[in-house]
């Protein structure tokens, strides 16, 4: 899978879970998914987005983990904490930026996205970004995702003081607008 | 009478529906063995016949693997896709036959469960004649299963009455397509979508119930197409729609009626196109002179200069195209929505090229080659009308029996429930159906089906129905059969077995051509090599007719990915685009343009009940459910209905989110927890409609039909909304279970006699 990229483009989500249902099905999740996917707010909106891990170029989860273990791997995947070492305190979920860490209750275990390595590694796609049906999770050549979309790749991202660079691409749209969200503003309400 | 031998719950116990959340054999180590096999092969629910590649192991199916090659869907799958290998191995599965005795449903063996059966068709038919047998097939069976039940109907049982549940889906634009064009089929392949400059989304909930189409409209959006979506809701795709047009339900009409005023008025109209292609426009163009923007706002609740942006849109580019569904063809006008959609594209030259054409999104994973081949209660294989002479000639003569032994048109699904009710069709075999559901009115379903005098089913699962049944075959899984399979684009698709049959469960194909020995017509159903004979017949049969296969072999579909019909000769192509030539397939070469007349919906909102009710799909449900109610990640994603209402008309309720709210109606009453949202019309509500008992939403819709394509008004009905308190036992509620109110047998029977409306 060499040169391939992951890119993720919440504006394109469905919400219809097909990542999740179909990180579980990875051989080595067992069932259970590493990411997720959310309605930003539903009352007001049908607007949805996934959450895959970013993969930190300098993982801000490692840095808080008091147990030292979270690794980045050579490939700039950062991986799930290592059992032996991983002591379930959280900090990693409260730390990280992007909300992608959770602590597994039964197993006292961090477990999060690692990109499917297992299959990467053996020339498969992830899971989640071969079957979203809106391809907002997407993964292949950064080529043809700048000839296919309109809005741009970016990997960078200021938290405050914080700059945080990423192995995984985020689509910032290009233009941006207000767009009216009630069914009621749109509802032609009689003459006068 | 048929009634459920036990208290539906001890039903349930015994046969589901169970939640099945892991592959054959666990989650523990044994998922990383190598599997046997992987079999590429297509999803079994909707329409868009996503390829995939099951992995079996030990003959069971134990997951699935995307493939990337195949290339509609290039990999992609919904929730649906991703665990639909959940179904195999599930504690549910029918292993057996099953005969109906005072204490429950027990085992048969095959034979006897024949025997029975095939002695009381008899029986029922010499007492009462053919026509008080009616079959019920499906568009989920492969085609060679819809076409050989569709001969098994006509041959074997001699009766008229054989219709399937695609009358539920696809015949209001399948009726309006054959009155324009000339042909039941979408006018393009669906990469056509990514070319277009505007595309128009009316009635079709595609991110949930079509998701891979979703691809398609987000490529046309990223190379500067627009997207106009028209619904009483927003819908997923509603989140990068260009323009939202709010429509009222079933108002779609007025809506596409002024929409052409504005073409016509605004000099949009391509007349060298209409000249030279068409005919009727003239009549069309008088009929919606009166329907000005401004008019249709006031019955439709788009506002008049969202039509006329939208007219503009489609009249100014040559690259426009149409898609709809259910959401403007479940109307007692649906014929007439798709009618008055396809004028817009045809007064404007959008049909027949690259990025112009106008399509239905068929639903039902063989929505469409279930419909082409001799299921439809009005047509022969091919495509042909049962009507036309010629048709009833050539197909007499495949089939080797006289053609004046070919029943006559019978009546539709619907019409076959309140026939069964009327007590004139006294016997009822069924197939990939569950019409306690799915069907309008499913308290009057019930009782209709009480009334049968013998009910034979054919399934893997115990359906709700399948309760009513005095005997129930244990039929194939998609998996456990090879055929073909018809997609949306109109593709012809290859579906290949993974695994046996599991117990002593037989393919459905197999069972049907047993039956008809029973009968004493063996001759006409010998196939020793089960759907492969019937599909080299049904090649045949389909040849000369609209649907034309004749061309497509099995190993042409494997080779080339599928095949695109009509297809009249192993030469042939294929034909992924209709009308490449300009010419239409009425025997003119011309598109005949409808006149359309407004009316009101079958159920009329009032003062006893102002509040109009809509009905639909969600993402990870499929129909009445009786494969994904027991898919346990499905579930989990979408447990059980939910209200969809708007904050100010919940307020002026005084319901609040999460609520019990019952929902009335002039048939019936239920009570279900309120979602309040934003994203629906405050004058309308909406229900989900995939479950039975307490929470089927069918309960609550009507029986009124569209008068050409039988379909049932889903879309629309009138009722009223009081906050309520919880169900006292909300156990029995959750319950996927037939008996409303108390499970007990007693008072199930008790609501028998409850007059209708």
């Amino acid at each position: 899978m060499n040169g391939y990229q992951f890119f993720v483009d919440p504006s394109r989500c469905i919400g219809c879970k097909s990542c999740m249902q179909a990180c579980a099905e990875c051989d080595s999740h067992r069932g259970v998914s590493m990411i997720h996917v959310d309605f930003l707010d539903r009352a007001n909106s049908i607007a949805t987005a996934p959450t895959v891990c970013m993969h930190c170029e300098t993982p801000t989860c490692a840095m808080v983990c008091p147990a030292d273990a979270i690794k980045r791997g050579e490939d700039g995947i950062v991986r799930s904490a290592l059992k032996p070492r991983c002591i379930a305190c959280s900090n990693c979920v409260l730390a990280c930026p992007f909300g992608v860490p959770t602590v597994h209750a039964g197993l006292e275990l961090m477990m999060k996205c690692d990109m499917c390595y297992d299959r990467t590694s053996v020339g498969l796609r992830p899971m989640c970004a071969t079957v979203c049906p809106s391809q907002a999770l997407t993964f292949g050549p950064a080529e043809v995702i700048e000839r296919q979309r309109a809005s741009r790749p970016v990997r960078d991202f200021q938290f405050g003081q914080e700059h945080v660079r990423t192995k995984v691409w985020m689509m910032a749209p290009a233009d941006a607008r207000q767009i009216a969200v009630d069914v009621a503003d749109y509802v032609f309400k009689g003459e006068s | 009478m048929a009634i459920p031998p036990l208290p539906v719950d001890r039903l349930a116990d015994a046969f589901g529906p169970h939640r099945n959340y892991a592959p054959p054999g666990g989650w523990g180590d044994a998922v990383r063995r190598r599997p046997d096999a992987l079999v590429k092969t297509h999803c079994s629910f909707c329409g868009m016949q996503c390829g995939i590649q099951l992995k079996v192991r030990d003959d069971k199916v134990v997951g699935f693997e995307p493939w990337e090659e195949f290339p509609f869907n290039h990999g992609m799958l919904c929730p649906k896709g991703v665990k639909r290998y959940l179904q195999g191995a599930h504690p549910d599965r029918l292993l057996s036959c099953l005969r109906r005795t005072d204490s429950g449903f027990v085992p048969m063996a095959y034979e006897q469960a024949l025997d029975e059966t095939a002695r009381r068709l008899a029986a029922i038919r010499d007492k009462y004649g053919p026509d008080a047998i009616a079959v019920y097939g499906g568009a989920s069976m492969v085609t060679e299963k819809a076409y050989v039940l569709g001969k098994f109907a006509r041959v074997a049982l001699g009766t008229k009455h054989i219709d399937y549940n695609g009358r539920l889906c696809m015949v209001s634009a399948g009726t309006a397509y054959k009155l324009t064009f000339g042909i039941d089929r979408a006018t393009n392949p669906w990469p056509d979508l990514a070319q277009a400059a505007v595309v128009l989304v009316a009635g079709s909930n595609t991110a949930e119930c079509a998701p891979i189409t979703t691809y398609y409209l987000w490529q046309c959006r990223e190379r500067g197409g627009r997207l106009i979506v028209m619904d009483p809701r927003m819908t997923p795709i509603t989140r990068n729609a260009d323009l939202y047009l709010p429509v009222r339900p079933g108002t779609d009409l007025a809506v596409f009626l002024a929409m052409l005023h504005v073409i016509v008025r605004d000099g949009l109209v391509r007349d060298e196109f209409v000249r030279d292609r068409t005919t009727g426009f003239d009549a069309v163009r008088a009929s919606v002179e009166a329907w000005t923007p401004a008019r249709a706002a006031e019955i439709s609740g788009v506002r008049p200069d969202d039509i006329v942006k939208a007219a503009h849109w489609i009249g100014e580019t040559d690259r426009a195209m149409g898609l709809h569904a259910r959401g403007i063809e479940h109307h007692s006008k649906g014929v007439e929505n798709c009618l008055a959609m396809l004028n817009l594209f045809l007064a404007t030259g959008n049909v027949g090229r690259e990025g112009a054409g106008c399509m239905m999104i068929t639903g039902q994973g063989n929505g469409q080659g279930g419909r082409e081949h001799g299921q439809k209660c009005d047509q022969l294989p091919g495509m042909r009308d049962i009507r036309d002479p010629a048709a009833r000639q050539y197909i007499a003569s495949v089939w080797g029996v006289p053609e004046e032994s070919i029943p006559g048109p019978g009546l539709s699904a619907v019409e076959i429930m309140e026939a069964i009710h009327r007590g004139e069709i006294k016997a009822l075999l069924s197939m990939c159906f569950n019409p306690l559901v799915s069907l309008p009115d499913a308290g009057f379903t019930r009782e209709a089906l009480s009334k049968l005098e013998f009910f034979g089913i054919i399934d893997f699962f115990l359906c709700e129905t399948a309760h009513h049944a005095d005997i129930v075959f244990a039929g194939s899984m998609q998996e456990e059969d090879e055929g073909v399979v018809c997609s949306a684009e109109g593709r012809v698709q290859k579906i290949n077995k993974a695994v046996d049959p599991p117990g002593d469960a037989r393919s459905d194909a197999l069972i049907i051509c047993d039956l008809a020995k029973k009968l004493g017509r063996g001759e006409h159903f010998a196939y020793p090599r089960g759907t492969r004979d019937i599909y080299e017949e049904l090649r045949v049969a389909s040849r000369g007719g609209l649907a034309d296969y004749y061309g497509i072999t099995w190993e042409r579909i494997e080779r080339e990915l599928g095949v695109f019909w009509p297809c009249p000769s192993l030469e042939h192509p294929g034909t992924p685009r209709l009308f490449p030539d300009g010419r239409f397939a009425h025997a003119d070469g011309r598109a005949h343009m409808q006149v359309t007349e407004w009316r009101d919906n079958g159920d009329p909102i009032d003062a006893q009940f102002p509040v109009l009710l809509t009905t639909g799909r969600v993402v990870s449900h499929y129909l009445s459910g009786t494969q994904t109610r027991r898919i346990g990640p499905l579930v989990d994603q979408y447990p059980e209905p939910r209200l969809e209402i708007h904050p100010t008309l919940a307020a002026a309720l005084g319901v609040a989110d999460g609520d019990w709210v019952a929902v009335t109606t002039r048939r019936a009453s239920m009570v279900i927890q309120a979602m309040v949202v934003r994203t629906i019309r405050p004058d309308t509500v909406f229900i989900p409609y995939h479950w039975p008992g307490q929470r089927s939403a069918n309960r609550l819709t009507h029986r009124t039909i569209d008068p050409r394509s039988k379909i049932p008004e889903f879309k629309v009905s009138a009722c009223r909304l009081e906050k309520t308190t919880p169900p006292a036992d909300l156990a029995a509620w959750r319950r996927d279970e037939t008996g409303w109110g108390s499970a007990a047998y007693g008072d199930q029977r008790s609501d028998l006699g409850r007059s209708d409306r």
